[in-house]
């Protein structure tokens, strides 16, 4: 393994999700107990479980209460994880690196006001004249300032004003492969020189009904009580779990990070992304694709596996298929499904298990099993590490992760 | 890959086919035509009743569908058709196979009024709030369309099973910079060597009433209702807000010695691009245009070219008070004297705010400028605002060689993004 001047390295990472709030708590559910310190939620947003954010102290990365006013609760998790990221990085308050540090979020939209649409649907049904009534309330009921809690683009805008990230700025949309395009962009963009400072993440709130009922229409999400992703996606449709999370990570070109003397986690060594019409087996023959390219870089290793499986039974069945053939055959070993105990965060789905990879391969160890159907197996710790994201919709990616050295 | 190299020692980028859709008709030929001749798309809103609404105008596009679609539908078929004319005119690939990557700007999405109502009828108060019984009766709905379309990629995915385009879709936003962002992005591909060719396309079907409410509680419309084409009047001191607007614009992006080599017409090169962000506040830039000024240095410096190079602005101008004033000011601080001699137009005074595919859209424009040597007018433009003392070609377009661009889209939450647009290198 060769070290380059344009190698991709992560020197910071950021995370929040139910299990917690920065890498220590993640280490600790993941690597040490095999479990949730946080009971999933079942009640408020019944039929469906979804995984809580833990609560956060928005002051410490979000210090003006403007600021906090400004912005809904899926940009206050994604500012607030992009300075634990910052931080981590050694960049917060660096004002020289951070006006020419590059940024790419991937985000959906923020939250509705729940209750305007409710008092609204509930008028039209008696009103004389609805189209009228649909304007004269959304006229007056709106909060001005709400719709810049609600454009994708404004995570990243209100980053720029609370962090100072001010180099380029860019929002990927499209669920989880936006949250794949972004790390993949910003990547080759180090590998081709063009930029050596980014900031790549995203956040996600579940805890808002507005997307369960999108997410509802797809009869994507599973129901009742929580199982492992493995069990969700063995029989009937199965049905993900969405979870609040959020995910950044600082990636750095080798010879940036060497010039300001900062360690690395682990080096990004490639990023792919594919798409396909999800017919049966054209997902895990994009994957198939992906890690023959990837495998060029094993040398000899045989890499573990972060898993997206979402737990929806079609892709959920085709990947652990495409994992346990490959496992057979001891090219891989060792996966996990983190959706289990963090359910999917969409846009910071593969964000998130980057990050994962990231933070075993920096500490040179690996996550427990957390499923007992067969396929999660107790394994050696990696020295290289597949992560992967299998949107619940469509798109597929890939990342391989190492050792910085 | 060729040889042609920029002066950064990059491949060249150039562009082999554009394709504009505006509230001014269908094509780059009749949109040109209008645009020179000074035109208006803009007309009262006829899709949806405005009352209560303290603006009624605006540049949809209605030539298209009889009865009011979803968002993303329109915007669908806009950047389809805008893309199809730029991917004929190019002559890469085959129906169905473009040999290359997909670089789209959508707007968000999200369900809208008419489908939530559908969702609420006929739903029983017992069974929770409105949105607990709009997800009881989505449950029970199997309309994959309805499901699709409320998707962040789905746009973006149809125009790639459609084009056949490489690879996984990126569909972006950068609020109104979101066109020239997606341009960049495929310019910074081709650069890498990691495609050939690009397909990019910036498209905008959302004026719908949520939409126009939004803006309006930003005071960033204009309220001139009373003569729809008269609205729009950036640089005036009469301005007093954008005027939303629909349409797409999209253009084939290849490495020039690629587009050379398979006897494709270059229209342009894409010579430079650059991007800054702005930390002041989430609607309103840095006051004293730092980040504009810095966005377009960068730019500059990008494509290797000095002020004196630059023969046309086609400016953001919006028309809202607070864009023309610090874009004419940050102008005046990079090009100096020369800012005098400088002839910069807003298609926005005619077209509108076409918002996510504004970009793209007046980047073709800007090809078209070089292209015809014919610099499109601002109009509307009666009352001079004596603190810009810019050359906005007054009303009537003028007839001047243009071989360098600069075009620029800022956008909210600091979104500050400039192309420079180039004659084919002779």
């Amino acid at each position: 393994m060769s070290a380059a001047a344009n190698d991709v390295l992560v020197t910071g990472i950021g995370l929040i999700s139910s299990l917690g709030e920065g890498l220590d708590a993640h280490w600790q559910a993941l690597a040490v107990d095999g479990a949730s310190p946080t009971a999933p939620e079942t009640e408020k947003f019944k039929p469906f479980p979804v995984f809580p954010m833990v609560p956060l102290e928005l002051d410490r990365q979000i210090p003006r209460r403007a600021d906090q006013r400004q912005m809904e609760t899926w940009q206050r998790l994604g500012t607030y994880t992009a300075g634990l990221a910052l931080a981590d990085a050694g960049l917060a308050g660096d004002l020289e690196r951070l006006a020419r540090m590059d940024m790419v979020v991937a985000a959906g939209g923020g939250e509705r006001d729940l209750a305007v649409d409710g008092q609204i649907l509930e008028g039209l049904e008696t009103a004389a004249d609805p189209a009228s009534f649909l304007n004269e309330h959304l006229a007056n009921d709106l909060r001005p300032t709400l719709f810049l809690a609600q454009l994708s683009n404004l995570l990243a805008g209100n980053i720029s004003i609370v962090h100072k990230v001010t180099g380029s700025s860019r929002t990927f949309m499209g669920e989880e492969i936006a949250g794949v395009s972004a790390v993949e962009v910003a990547a080759r963009r180090i590998a081709a020189g063009q930029g050596d400072l980014f900031l790549v993440g995203a956040a996600y709130n579940a805890e808002r009904k507005d997307m369960l009922l999108s997410l509802a229409m797809g009869r994507t999400l599973w129901q009742g009580a929580p199982k492992t992703v493995w069990q969700r996606g063995s029989g009937g449709e199965g049905g993900m779990i969405t979870g609040s999370a959020g995910a950044f990570l600082v990636l750095e070109s080798r010879a940036h990070a060497e010039a300001r003397g900062r360690a690395a986690y682990a080096k990004l060594t490639g990023v792919l992304s594919g798409r396909s019409r999800r017919r049966p087996g054209e997902a895990a023959a994009v994957a198939s694709r992906q890690f023959d390219e990837l495998s060029r870089h094993f040398g000899g290793f045989t890499p573990a596996v972060l898993s997206g499986a979402n737990g929806i039974a079609a892709t959920t069945a085709e990947e652990r298929a495409l994992w346990e053939d490959l496992a057979a055959d001891e090219r891989v070993a060792g996966i996990r499904a983190t959706q289990t105990l963090i359910g999917n965060a969409i846009e910071a789905d593969f964000p998130i298990r980057v990050a994962l990879a990231a933070l075993a391969i920096g500490r040179r160890g690996f996550y427990l099993p957390t499923d007992d159907t067969g396929i999660e197996r107790p394994a050696e710790t990696p020295s290289k590490i597949l992560a992967t994201s299998w949107g619940f919709w469509r798109g597929e990616g890939m990342a391989l992760v190492e050792a910085a050295g | 890959m060729g040889k042609t190299r920029d002066h950064l020692g990059r491949p060249v980028v150039a562009v082999t086919g554009m394709g504009v859709v505006s509230s001014l008709g269908q094509g780059v030929d009749d949109n040109w035509a209008a645009l020179t001749a000074g035109k208006s798309g803009i007309h009262r809103i006829t899709r949806f009743p405005t009352d209560h609404m303290r603006t009624t105008i605006a540049g949809t596009v209605d030539f298209l569908f009889p009865d009011e679609v979803r968002s993303p539908v329109l915007s669908e078929r806009l950047a389809r058709l805008a893309a199809e004319e730029a991917v004929s005119e190019s002559g890469i690939g085959a129906p169905g196979d473009f040999p290359g990557m997909l670089f789209m700007a959508v707007p968000p999405v999200e369900i809208e009024w008419p489908a939530r109502r559908d969702f609420f009828a006929g739903t029983e108060a017992a069974t929770g709030d409105a949105y607990d019984r709009m997800i009881q009766s989505v449950l029970q709905l199997n309309d994959p369309d309805t499901y699709e379309f409320a998707l962040y990629g789905c746009v973006a995915d149809r125009i790639a099973d459609h084009f056949g385009t490489r690879g996984a879709p990126i569909g972006l936003s950068t609020a109104c910079a979101s066109g020239a962002s997606a341009i960049q992005l495929g310019v910074e591909a081709i650069r890498r060597g990691d495609t050939e060719a690009a397909l990019v396309i910036g498209t905008d079907g959302s004026v719908r009433i949520e939409g126009l409410v939004r803006f309006s509680l930003l005071s960033a419309l204009s309220t001139n209702n009373e003569d729809p084409e008269k609205a729009s009047r950036p640089f005036s001191k009469d301005r007093d807000g954008f005027v939303m607007a629909e349409g797409a614009g999209a253009l084939v992006l290849e490495d020039y010695d690629a587009a050379r080599a398979r006897g494709a017409k270059i229209l342009g090169i894409v010579r430079g691009i650059a991007e800054k962000a702005d930390d002041f506040h989430r609607t309103r830039s840095t006051p004293d245009g730092k980040p504009v000024i810095a966005a377009i240095r960068q730019a500059l410096e990008d494509g290797g070219a000095a002020i004196e190079d630059v023969d046309h602005v086609n400016a953001h101008g919006t028309g809202t008070p607070e864009n023309d004033k610090m874009e004419a000011m940050s102008l005046e601080a990079v090009f100096g004297e020369r800012i005098k001699s400088l002839p910069i137009s807003s298609n926005k005074s005619m077209i509108g705010h076409t918002l996510t595919a504004a970009g793209a859209i007046e980047a073709v424009f800007s090809l078209k400028t070089i292209l015809s040597g014919v610099v499109p007018p601002t109009i509307n433009y009666e009352t001079p605002d004596p603190s810009i003392p810019l050359d906005v070609v007054p009303n009537v377009a003028r007839n001047a060689p243009v071989s360098m661009v600069l075009s620029n889209s800022f956008g909210f939450g600091g979104q500050n993004a400039c192309l420079l647009i180039a004659a084919e290198p002779a």
